[in-house]
C-alpha cells in the first residue's frame, strides 16, 4: 500500500538501545537478535525473517554448497567474508573447512564443506549451473543486509530526512536513547 | 539477440524475493515504526525495479542492435 508521506503524521519514538555494543554483537550472531534484546520486537522479527529467509533460500538454491570457507590454490572464496555477515548460520562453513584441512571427512553430508579439488568445484558449477551463482548472490546479500541491521542495532535508525525529523538530544535518559519515526 | 535469448523469463522471478527483502531491510534501517518502514520499502522497491528495468532495456536494446 502506498501511503503518501504528507498524510502520515510524523511520530517520534524514543529508542532505548540498551548496551549498543552487545546488541550489535547479538545482531551479528543471529540476525534480528540484537533488536529483540533492545525490545524492538517488530524490527527484530523483520530483520530475522528477511535476512534468514534470504540466506536459507540461497543456501537451498545452491544445494548447501555455495557457503564455504576456502583460501587456497583450488579456490579463493572471497564471497565467504560477506556471507559471514549472517553470523552463526555461516559458522558451519568454518568448522567444515577446518575438518577438510585436517584431512577428515566433513560433517552434515558435506553441506558447507569446501571443494577438495578444482575438478569437484567444476562439477558443482556444472551440475548446479545458474543456481550456484544465484545461491552465492543470495547468501552474500543476506550477509550484507545483516551489516545494515547490525549498524541499526548499534546506532539506531539512520535519519534520512533531517528537515522532517527532530535531531536534538533525547528528552530524557542517557545519550544511548534515540528518537526516530 | 544473445542477451535476450540467454535470459529465460522464469529467471527474472528470482529477483522478486531479493527486492522485497532488500527494500524491507533498507526501510527498517531508516525508520522505527511500521508505516514509515513500509512506505520507504515501497519506494525503494519501485526505485530498484525502475533502475534495473532501465539497465535491462539498454542491454536488451544493445543485444538487438549489435
Amino acid at each position: 500500500m502506498n501511503v503518501p508521506a504528507s498524510s502520515t503524521p510524523e511520530q517520534t519514538v524514543e529508542i532505548d538501545l540498551r548496551n549498543p555494543g552487545f546488541a550489535a554483537l547479538l545482531a551479528w550472531l543471529i540476525p534480528g537478535a540484537g533488536h529483540l534484546y533492545q525490545r524492538r520486537t517488530g524490527k527484530g522479527l523483520l530483520f530475522m525473517v528477511c535476512i534468514l529467509s534470504t540466506y536459507l533460500f540461497g543456501l537451498g538454491l545452491g544445494d548447501g554448497k555455495v557457503v564455504y570457507a576456502s583460501w587456497n590454490h583450488v579456490d579463493r572464496r572471497w564471497q565467504f567474508p560477506l556471507q559471514l555477515g549472517t553470523g552463526v548460520p555461516a559458522f558451519p562453513a568454518i568448522a567444515q573447512s577446518m575438518l577438510v584441512r585436517r584431512g577428515q571427512e566433513p560433517m552434515l553430508n558435506g553441506v558447507m564443506a569446501p571443494p577438495r579439488s578444482a575438478d569437484e568445484l567444476s562439477y558443482w558449477h556444472n551440475t548446479l549451473n545458474m543456481r550456484f551463482e544465484l545461491g552465492t548472490l543470495y547468501t552474500m546479500i543476506a550477509g550484507l543486509l545483516n551489516i545494515l541491521a547490525i549498524w541499526d542495532a548499534y546506532g539506531g535508525p539512520v535519519v534520512s530526512e533531517p528537515g522532517k525529523q527532530e535531531r536534538g538530544p533525547p528528552l530524557d535518559g542517557p545519550s544511548k536513547d534515540k528518537k526516530a519515526t | 539477440m544473445l542477451f535476450g535469448s540467454s535470459l529465460h523469463a522464469a529467471q527474472i522471478w528470482y529477483i522478486l524475493p531479493l527486492i522485497v527483502s532488500v527494500s524491507l531491510v533498507y526501510g527498517a534501517t531508516r525508520h522505527e515504526l511500521p508505516r514509515p518502514i513500509l512506505y520507504h520499502a515501497w519506494h525503494t522497491a519501485v526505485w530498484m525495479t525502475v533502475f534495473m528495468g532501465g539497465i535491462f532495456l539498454v542491454l536488451w536494446g544493445l543485444s538487438m542492435w549489435l
